[in-house]
């Protein structure tokens, strides 16, 4: 008896379910105009910010590979034996905040020299001005200066040198970039939802007797707010139609284009796959958020009837 | 069926629209409610499907207290009153048939019976070759019997009108007034507020006069009783 009335119930449920998606297709089409309205709104503010979102993860790809680069040079002083060196690497790695320590012997960096700059500089094989040296990476880039500094006040360390001066205003320009592009992406999410919103209350408010109709028919509000919040869905994911497909495309030439160029370079773009993918499940998600939000929440004040 | 017990109906702004009525209205009752402008005809209308809700005092309609039902619990008390109006208050994008069927998707009933039921109902308000029509493709008069099909689609035990004939002519009128015969002869309450004099002299029924908030007069088979 009670199961089968749950049974009932749950038919009821999913038949009025069906109902809504039913009539808030209908209304989009009959809507004309308004929908289209609602959708150019949707796919412009869409579009901004992907285009804005895929520079901007770029910058901060760019920026995450030059900090990385970034390494302290230590030079092992010439009176250290080898057991002495042993210890100073055990040392440095030692140290909090080192991620790694490479050893390379002179032998070893003059090859790489030679390597680079040609054959002459072989002739210094027979008496090589080099030093040993550690290759020193900060677990954070940005620690690098204050690492750097703990590793020169060890023993039987001649210099260490990490590009001082200039990281730091890297860093600090990378910093800036970062928190500018942050505040960028906010505002710009913040006027999407503003704009779209605004226009899906346009489209709400011209109907605003349609739902003091249907609650005097004795609609409950649910029965009223859910095909209206499925049309803003779908507003939303019509409207993050052409700016998935345009980021998409975009992002296949820019690729096309900076990725043989770049190679060998000290930063590289991200990859094409997944972070495309991601960028247009950002938009979507983006898209049906804002539709659905927006309904909601013009729809609100005109169901007090 | 309806009963008011010292209604009293005082609006923010101050105004006073109903002052302290009692009326008693029977099941199957056919009643006009007339009066001047602004004499409370419409705040009494709009307390039965609880559009306004009394101050102080106490209203039942089908045995329910509107003071003091949950606004969540009103949709439910509107299913059992069907409600007619001058500007007849039709969905502009569904179709005829659509709108009648409004009332019954509402209530969740099921597809087969909507559309048997829709059909029966358009049928007897003559109708049923313009189910697919849109409102604005329809005449005032033929509108106002869309909107009485949706009244009565799910049987209701109360109906309620306010100026059914205001905006029709006088034809239209009384088009629409057998529609109400009828559906008044198979044992619904109609309550119907009218300023169409000719009507209330010639199809007589109880009408209750209202003057600043109060009834002033109340007779079966009465006449309509103002000079407009």
């Amino acid at each position: 008896m009670c199961a089968t009335q749950l049974e009932v119930i749950t038919a009821m449920k999913i038949r009025t379910f069906g109902r809504h998606i039913k009539e808030s297709l209908k209304s989009l089409g009959r809507n004309g105009w308004m929908t289209f309205a609602s959708v150019s709104a949707v796919t412009v503010t869409l579009l901004l910010v992907g285009v804005f979102v895929m520079i901007m993860m770029n910058l901060n790809k760019v920026a995450d590979d030059l900090e990385n680069d970034v390494e302290i040079k230590v030079f092992v002083s010439l009176d250290a034996e080898e057991e002495e060196v042993g210890e100073l690497e055990e040392e440095i790695s030692g140290l909090s905040g080192v991620e790694s320590a490479v050893y390379s012997t002179k032998e070893e960096e003059l090859t790489d020299l030679v390597l680079d700059f040609g054959e002459e500089l072989s002739l210094f094989e027979q008496s090589n001005p080099l030093f040993d040296v550690f290759y020193v990476k900060a677990t954070e880039p940005q620690q690098t200066e204050a690492v750097a500094k703990e590793i020169a006040a060890l023993e039987y360390i001649e210099d260490v040198e990490y590009g001082e001066g200039k990281i730091e205003k890297l860093f600090d320009f990378l910093n800036a970039g970062r928190n500018v592009g942050l505040v960028l992406i906010l505002a710009l999410l913040f006027t999407a939802m503003f704009l779209i919103s605004n226009t899906i209350r346009i489209t709400i408010v011209a109907r605003r007797t349609e739902i003091e109709i249907m609650k005097l028919v004795g609609a409950t509000n649910w029965f009223v707010r859910v095909p209206f919040i499925l049309e803003g869905m779908w507003l939303g994911i019509l409207g993050s139609i052409i700016p998935i497909g345009l980021v998409v495309l975009l992002y296949q030439k820019i690729t096309e284009f900076a990725q043989p160029r770049l190679s060998g370079e000290l930063f590289q773009l991200l990859e094409f796959s997944p972070f495309i993918y991601q960028v247009s499940a950002l938009i979507l998600a983006m898209g049906v958020f804002i539709g659905i939000w927006g309904s909601f929440m013009s729809i609100r004040k005109f169901l007090r009837v | 069926m309806i009963q008011m017990k010292n209604v009293y109906k005082k609006y923010p702004n101050g105004i006073v629209a109903l002052n302290g009525l009692n009326v008693e209205i029977d099941q199957g009752e056919f009643v006009y409610i007339v009066g001047p402008s602004g004499a409370g005809k419409s705040t009494f209308i709009k307390m039965m499907y609880r559009e306004e809700r009394p101050s102080s005092g106490q209203m039942l309609v089908d045995g329910k207290d509107i003071a003091k039902l949950k606004n969540r619990k009103v949709p439910f008390l509107r299913r059992d009153i069907g409600v007619v109006f001058q500007d007849f208050k039709l969905l502009p994008r569904l179709t005829v048939y659509e709108n009648v069927a409004f009332a019954l998707e509402v209530i969740e009933e099921k597809p087969q019976i909507i559309k048997d039921r829709v059909m029966e109902v358009l049928d007897m308000v003559g109708l049923k070759h313009k189910a697919k029509m849109f409102p604005r493709e329809l005449s005032g008069g033929e509108q106002q019997r869309v909107s009485i099909a949706r009244s009565i689609v799910n049987t209701p035990k109360i109906m309620i009108a306010d100026e059914p004939t205001g905006n029709l002519d006088p034809e239209t009128s009384w088009d629409i007034m057998n529609l109400f015969e009828q559906i008044n002869a198979t044992g619904t309450t109609i309550i119907m507020a009218t300023h169409n004099r000719e009507i209330v002299n010639k199809l007589r029924h109880r009408v209750i006069a209202i003057e600043g908030g109060l009834i002033v007069r109340d007779a079966a088979g009465g006449d309509y009783g103002y000079e407009d």
